[in-house]
């Protein structure tokens, strides 16, 4: 495999969770609900899919178990945002505090005895990369479809959540209720409904995103698995400008750069291991913030006008 | 029911009662609408005309009280229910999504349209029916880049695309020119020959009797009158509606005009789409005097009012302020020459609508003493100040501390006529400061900006009403596709003379060619 081809080929394998992620926030956030949990969410869905996967064998019953830990606690957020009111910043953080602890409680309680109960440095079964046979050897389409199902998964994910928010009636109803829920509300759209629809959604793309990492991407379960990615997401939504079809761009920056740092450390530089670690962050955080600062300059685009504020439709 | 059949009526509301932290909105009301009939309700700023109509429509939940569509109790849980029922309403702020395009906006909520819509054939409707009501709106462009006059239309649009049976428009003309309000009347007489019926909220007299059939008056959220418009006359609606009799006439000193404050030479500039909204205008405004800006919305009033409050930036020209150039300067500098200004959206520019009476009141003297001192903001004096200006401007709000926008509209206005009264001075721009406010509000508005004159300001008026420019104003130009094309005094203007410029036809060869 070519350079180039391999380089491809990282970047897409650690760009999908970031994918899932990503375009599981932005439909919250179109829906006006910012979900901070991101990080908790994946970190649980990541626990959760390995440990079904190891003990029942079935991938399929991991994904299933992921989806459902994450609409769970994304269920939490939504209850506390639209039908409490409170605020979503702070329902967001515990909810991160609360899936970060217990995640990690779990990798230490739910292991096998002969593993001092321990997760951790288990294998179990994987979504192996799909052996494509002699189309594998061609330059970039190799690396294209020489990929697990979960990334498979985002190739067919990107353009129909980019078809359903922008050609379809519902995405009009949730473009509307993010920027303005009253009247979304006034033309008889159900707002609260899809609130809730849309943030639970969100929540389980998120932890199947965390699935990728444990059932894929780095296959089994370790401490801090997600290494902040639930955090970077949050940027990577702004960045994508709320719009999924963006969503690729974002998190092929992040996995490409960590891509050059896979390279970088297997080819033994004396850069030390923690600033090649750091890089990835670092430089999506610089790049998404030039690029949006330019964009925001450029176009008439924003957030959601009523993003993390509840509605109350007896409000003045 | 006790009717018989044929004397059901469409909509019945019996016994509803609403109330919101410290007021009664609504208080045993009754209510009737037949078929094929249109329904005035009259009523001052918060005499709970809204507050009743969004109870029909679903978006209030009134707390006592039951609501009958021909003839069956129904329980209208939510807007979504209303327009099964066949009930629409026009709100009085707008229900449009700025960021969408006119097609979204319509068929926005609507349950019957396909998973996939084809936004071509929309589009197609929405012209069509645009054309056979006589109100068209280009689909594609977006809520933003519209007129209020257009967004009105959008919204009519909205609910004939849906065919509501019953249609309730909550005080339309506000925003509307004379020549709309026109239109919007032939609307509804075209929709009410078509069997359908219309509540019509207004706090005007005058279009009580154009519009409506019959007419019911609130006043503190009780029903006082209810008629036949055939039975009643302007002037008996009024003291029904205010509880008092009502001057119409307003106490002006007489014309002494000084120097010159504000003059613009040749200033042209763009709207939002990069058209241009200002050719080569042209203006200048005394000392003493109060030039009345008429004209249809949407031909440049906007964007005049903007350009001299530095808000939008001048293409080429100049404007000077007091002989001094005051073209593309900052807000900050164009207020600290002496420059108030009385923004026609007043709860996205004039106010924050979260922030207490007494801060916004507060808003533009903030910088300097006796409000505060140094970077620090004195909230004793804030409020000391605001006590001053409530009493003297008579704001009804229960506390200083109050949030604006639990004010009605009239207060609304006070407060920011207040506030920038306070801080004038040699220039007061007000764009449309009437709109929307009832009788009372609307005098005392009228009267304190002729005050203003009286003290030796210059005042520019922007406003859609002609006769509230006749009354007021000394001088009168009419703006048309972003030029002044008639300016003169308003002693002895004739208003037919004024409606054809608005309308964009020069009189002079009207006359050559009759
Ligand atoms: N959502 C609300 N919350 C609190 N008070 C309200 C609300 N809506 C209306 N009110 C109050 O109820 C009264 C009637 O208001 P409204 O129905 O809007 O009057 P109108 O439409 O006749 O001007 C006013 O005192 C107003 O401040
Ligand atoms: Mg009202």
């Amino acid at each position: 495999m070519g350079l180039i081809t391999s380089l491809i080929a990282i970047t897409l394998r650690a760009g999908t969770s970031l994918v899932y992620a990503t375009i599981g926030e932005t439909y919250a956030e179109r829906a006006g609900i910012l979900n901070l949990g991101l990080e908790g969410i994946m970190l649980m869905g990541a626990v959760s899919s390995f440990a079904t996967a190891y003990y029942t064998g079935s991938l399929g019953l991991a994904i299933v178990v992921a989806l459902g830990v994450g609409g769970l606690m994304a269920l939490i957020h939504a209850f506390l945002s639209i039908t409490m009111k409170a605020n979503q910043v702070v329902s967001g953080l515990s909810i991160t505090l609360f899936g970060t602890g217990f995640a990690s409680f779990l990798g230490q309680r739910l292991g096998p005895e002969s593993n001092g109960r321990y997760l951790i440095g288990l294998t179990g079964p994987r979504f192996a990369p799909i052996d494509v046979g002699a189309l594998g050897k061609v330059p970039i389409l190799g690396a294209i479809l020489g990929q697990d199902l979960f990334t498979y998964g985002i190739y067919l994910l990107i353009p129909l959540a980019w078809f359903y928010l922008y050609r379809t009636k519902n995405g009009l109803w949730l473009r509307a209720i993010g920027e303005n829920p009253r009247t979304a509300d006034a033309m008889g759209v159900a707002v609260d409904r899809a609130k809730y629809g849309y943030t639970v959604f969100g929540g389980m793309l998120t932890a199947l995103g965390g699935a990728h990492l444990a059932l894929a991407y780095t296959p089994g379960w370790s401490e801090n698995i997600t290494g902040g990615r639930g955090w970077i997401v949050i940027a990577l939504v702004i960045f994508s400008m709320w719009n999924p079809g963006r969503a690729i761009t974002g998190a092929l920056i992040f996995g490409g750069i960590n891509a050059v740092q896979f390279r970088l450390q297997a080819s033994g530089t004396n850069v030390p291991a923690a600033f090649l670690n750091m890089l990835p962050y670092l430089a999506t955080i610089v790049v998404l913030v030039a690029i949006t600062w330019w964009e925001a300059l450029s176009k008439r685009v924003g957030s959601p006008a009523s993003l993390g504020q509840p509605y109350v439709r007896e409000d003045k | 029911m006790e009717d018989t059949a044929n004397e059901v009526p469409l909509v019945e509301m019996r016994g509803i009662c609403k109330s919101f932290p410290g007021v009664r909105a609504s208080d045993e009301v009754d209510l009737r609408l037949e078929r094929g009939e249109v329904l005035a309700l009259l009523g001052e700023n918060g005499a709970g005309k809204s507050t009743l109509m969004n109870i029909l429509s679903g978006l209030y939940r009134q707390d006592s009280g039951d609501v009958f569509i021909r003839g069956e109790k129904v329980d209208i849980r939510s807007p979504r229910d209303a327009a099964d029922l066949g009930i629409g309403m026009v709100h009085q702020n707008f229900m449009l999504i700025d960021t969408m395009t006119v097609a979204e906006n319509v068929v926005l909520g609507m349950p019957s349209l396909p998973f996939v819509p084809d936004m071509a054939v929309v589009k197609r409707s929405i012209l069509e029916l645009g054309e056979r009501y006589n109100m068209t709106v280009d689909p594609d462009a977006y809520i933003w880049q519209l007129s209020v006059g257009e967004q009105q239309r959008v919204e009519i649009l909205k609910q004939l695309y849906r065919n509501a049976e019953i249609l309730v428009l909550d005080e339309p003309t506000a925003v509307l020119t004379p020549q709309e309000s026109h239109e919007l009347n032939d609307v509804v007489k075209r929709m009410q020959a078509e069997g359908k019926s219309a509540v019509f909220i207004t706090h005007k007299m005058d279009e009580v009797m154009a519009f409506a059939d019959r007419v019911m008056v609130l006043r503190k959220g009780r029903v006082v009158a209810e008629k036949t418009t055939r039975d009643t006359d302007p002037k008996d609606l009024a003291r029904v509606m205010v509880g008092r009799e009502v001057l119409f006439h307003i106490e002006k000193g007489p014309f002494e005009p000084g120097a010159v404050v504000l003059e613009l030479k040749d200033v042209c500039a763009d709207d939002e789409r990069g058209l241009p909204a200002l050719r080569e205008l042209s203006l200048s405004l005394r000392a003493g005097e109060i030039l009345g800006i008429a004209g249809v919305a949407g031909n440049g009033q906007r964007e005049l009012s903007e350009v001299i409050t530095g808000l939008r930036p001048v293409k080429s020209g100049g404007i000077s302020i007091n002989c001094v150039d005051s073209t593309n300067k900052t807000p900050l500098q164009i207020i600290r020459s002496g420059v108030s200004h009385i923004p026609s959206d007043r709860m996205a520019v004039g106010a924050v609508g979260d922030m207490s009476v007494a801060n916004n009141l507060a808003m533009k003297d903030y910088r300097a003493a006796p409000i505060s001192k140094g970077i620090m903001l004195l909230p004793r004096r804030i409020l000391e100040f605001a006590r001053k200006m409530i009493s003297a401007f008579n704001i009804a709000t229960p506390s200083p501390e109050t949030r604006v926008k639990f004010l009605s509209g009239g207060n609304i206005q006070k407060t920011i006529l207040a506030r920038e009264i306070e801080s004038c001075g040699s220039l007061l721009i007000a764009v449309y400061p009437s709109r929307g406010l009832d009788i009372g509000a609307t005098e005392s508005v009228r009267n304190e900006l002729v005050a203003q004159r009286d003290a030796g300001k210059a005042v520019l008026l922007v406003s859609e009403d002609i006769d509230e420019i006749l009354s007021v104003a000394d001088t009168v130009a009419v703006m048309y596709d972003g030029r002044a094309v008639g300016v003169m005094p308003t002693a002895g203007a004739d208003p037919e003379e004024i409606g054809l410029l608005m309308a964009g036809i020069d009189p002079s060869e009207k006359e050559t060619r009759l």
